[in-house]
């Protein structure tokens, strides 16, 4: 396995609407955009299907594997989040209700660091935060209801077990006290408070121009919050030094977000490739693109061809375009941590609508930006000089072309690099090289 | 292609590929709905603001867009009173068929001949980029097609009132 390259999971049933992990990564609940949520077996040769469950009667709209506890919770458009735990002797999988009491659609669900406790984002403006009661043996929800004012998107807990970020239709992100007595012991004090009960808000955020904010995710260490809004931007919050950060994007919007470590984070969403952005000095900015959009080269493409092409089928253009020139051919709808620690993560997960599995490499990311291959409009590769790969192009390596930002340009005069110009002709791969002064 | 219909369907294209990001979400006003919130309009923050994208007076586009669905509605050029009733008979045919078309309308919006609409679950389905090749493609063929059936509608109104005159000579 080559760690450069992202593997890809393909399922071919239809888009995937979330997925899930045990906690050793040898097991893997999805669902199919159904009311049933699939686990899939890894034994070393691929995924098979090893249970099914079918509980729900909508759509399931989240899941999430507790790694510890080994415990499943979904749920669904139906209202309703099971807790799913693996009968040992029979090897099934158990559902058991848990008392929401939400009357419209549960959007999003996670367990907590502890997995003592969950919350379930809802249509119904509220957030549920579930726990266990031994008493009547089963799992209760207490509301978050105030400020909510639309349907709850996203959610992320807090390392210490207690704050809770929510992602809102109403354009705003929040972090609330999920604070249950009885359960939780009195939380250190943190940026984001010192005192908090239950339903207390530490921090409401805006992005400034509004949108939708489709995902939220505390940093490692859980003194920042990172959320996405519909308006492409991606915001940083970090409460101890009050700062607000927005970074807007020329891409499309991003529905999920993770961080990799204090100083990098990940996000993807209607692009169908995930995005860096890192912290430069006191600044969050957009990096690069991690899913370099490879055009794969029409190889027999001459002029000659072009016309014949033209002449015999009336079609103007080469070939016909339906692939993206990404992994994902879709939107992607959820990312995941694969490997790693939440101080550093080492290999994360997306899945999608064209439901796509991939799994992807941070170690690359590092070596990707130092010899990155920065495209502009006007040439179509500039690669460094000390590459042994110079003069030796491979069809398939030309990029598409994307215009360099200022700063990118910068970079590449600063540096000593070559830019080539690449031409395909004729069948036999004969390639030239030309330099251009930049 | 004129010099105005291409950045006009430029425009349309950039527009349609901004308003493309659907999701699931449903009904917050009715319990285990899914609507497209775009139709029924009852949750005012789910909905973005509408765009028109005008070429002229006559040609124009409206995008309004919603968490879930996307409604495009066009204006087809009507210069005359011909092709008034040529846009009317064609949008009509394609109306009726409304099922094969997957993505249109039954009926249009008011002030437009011809509306689609696209839900997350198209999206799903299709490629997204595909989904606004096609909407421009129809743009493009819409105006050709009228224009080419004008055509021959004159020159079949030559023809009859020639062979109606050549009685009289």
């Amino acid at each position: 396995m080559s760690a450069e390259l992202p593997i890809v999971n393909e399922f071919n049933q239809g888009p995937i609407s979330c997925h899930a992990f045990n906690h050793d990564r040898s097991e893997l609940a999805v669902c199919f955009n159904t009311n049933v949520v699939s686990v899939f077996r890894n034994a070393g040769a691929g995924w098979t299907l090893a249970w099914t469950l079918a509980e729900h009667d909508k759509p399931v709209t989240s899941v999430d594997w507790a790694p510890k506890s080994n415990r499943i919770v979904t749920c669904s458009q139906d209202r309703n989040a099971y807790v799913w735990t693996l009968d040992s002797s029979l090897q099934q999988w158990k559902p058991t209700l848990v008392l929401l009491r939400i009357n419209r659609a549960a959007t999003f669900v996670r367990w907590s660091p502890q997995e003592d406790k969950f919350a379930v984002a809802s249509g119904s403006r509220c957030i549920s935060v579930c726990y266990f009661e031994e008493d009547n043996d089963w799992w209760v929800g207490k509301h978050i209801k105030k400020p909510i004012r639309s349907t709850v998107l996203s959610l992320d807990w807090h390392p210490n077990n207690v704050l809770l970020a929510a992602g809102c239709a109403d354009m705003k992100a929040r972090v609330f006290s999920a604070f249950i007595k009885g359960i939780d012991k009195k939380p250190a004090p943190s940026p984001w408070g010192e005192k908090l009960p239950f339903n207390t808000v530490c921090g409401e955020f805006s992005n400034g121009t509004g949108g939708w904010i489709h995902s939220v995710a505390f940093s490692p260490d859980g003194d920042s919050l990172a959320f996405t809004g519909h308006d492409s931007t991606m915001t940083v919050v970090s409460p101890a030094t009050g700062s607000v950060q927005s970074v807007r994007t020329p891409y499309l919007p991003y529905l999920s977000t993770i961080w990799l470590n204090e100083n990098q984070i990940v996000a993807a969403g209607y692009d169908c490739a995930p995005h860096l952005f890192e912290l430069k000095g006191e600044l969050w900015d957009f990096s690069s693109s991690l899913d370099a959009a490879v055009k794969k080269v029409d190889v027999g493409f001459t002029a000659r061809d072009t016309f014949r092409r033209m002449d015999s089928r009336a079609q103007s253009t080469t070939t016909n375009d339906t692939e993206v020139h990404t992994h994902h051919q879709n939107t992607i709808n959820s990312t995941r941590v694969f490997a790693g620690t939440r101080e550093h993560v080492e290999q994360y997960s997306t899945s999608g609508v064209d439901g796509k599995l991939i799994i992807w490499s941070t170690d690359n990311i590092a070596k990707g930006l130092a010899n990155m291959h920065l495209k502009t409009g006007l040439v179509d590769c500039i690669y460094e000089n000390d590459m042994s790969r110079k003069g030796d192009f491979k069809p398939g390596y030309v990029a598409t072309k994307v215009d360099l930002s200022a700063r990118e340009l910068d970079k590449v005069l600063a540096e000593d690099v070559e830019v080539c110009k690449m031409g395909v002709r004729g069948g036999a791969g004969d390639k030239e090289s030309v330099s251009i002064d930049l | 292609m004129s010099n105005t219909l291409r950045p006009y369907l430029n425009a349309v294209r950039q527009t349609l590929k901004a308003a493309m990001c659907l999701e699931n979400f449903s009904s917050q006003v009715a319990e285990r709905h899914n609507k497209p919130e775009v139709e029924t309009g009852t949750s005012k923050e789910v909905l973005l603001n509408p765009v028109i994208i005008s070429r002229n007076d006559k040609e124009r586009v409206l995008i309004e867009t919603s968490v879930n669905s996307l409604r495009v509605s066009i204006a087809i050029k009507q210069a005359d009173e011909i092709e008034r009733i040529l846009a009317h008979k064609f949008t009509r045919f394609l109306t009726q068929r409304a099922e094969s078309f997957v993505i249109l309308r039954r009926k249009p919006i008011e002030g437009y001949d011809i509306s689609f609409l696209i839900t997350n679950s198209h999206a799903e389905q299709m490629y997204k980029h595909k989904l606004v090749d096609f909407i421009i493609q129809f743009m493009e063929e819409v105006d050709k097609e009228i224009s080419e059936m004008k055509l021959s509608l004159n020159a079949r109104a030559r023809i009859v009132s020639e062979s109606y005159l050549s009685q009289f000579n």
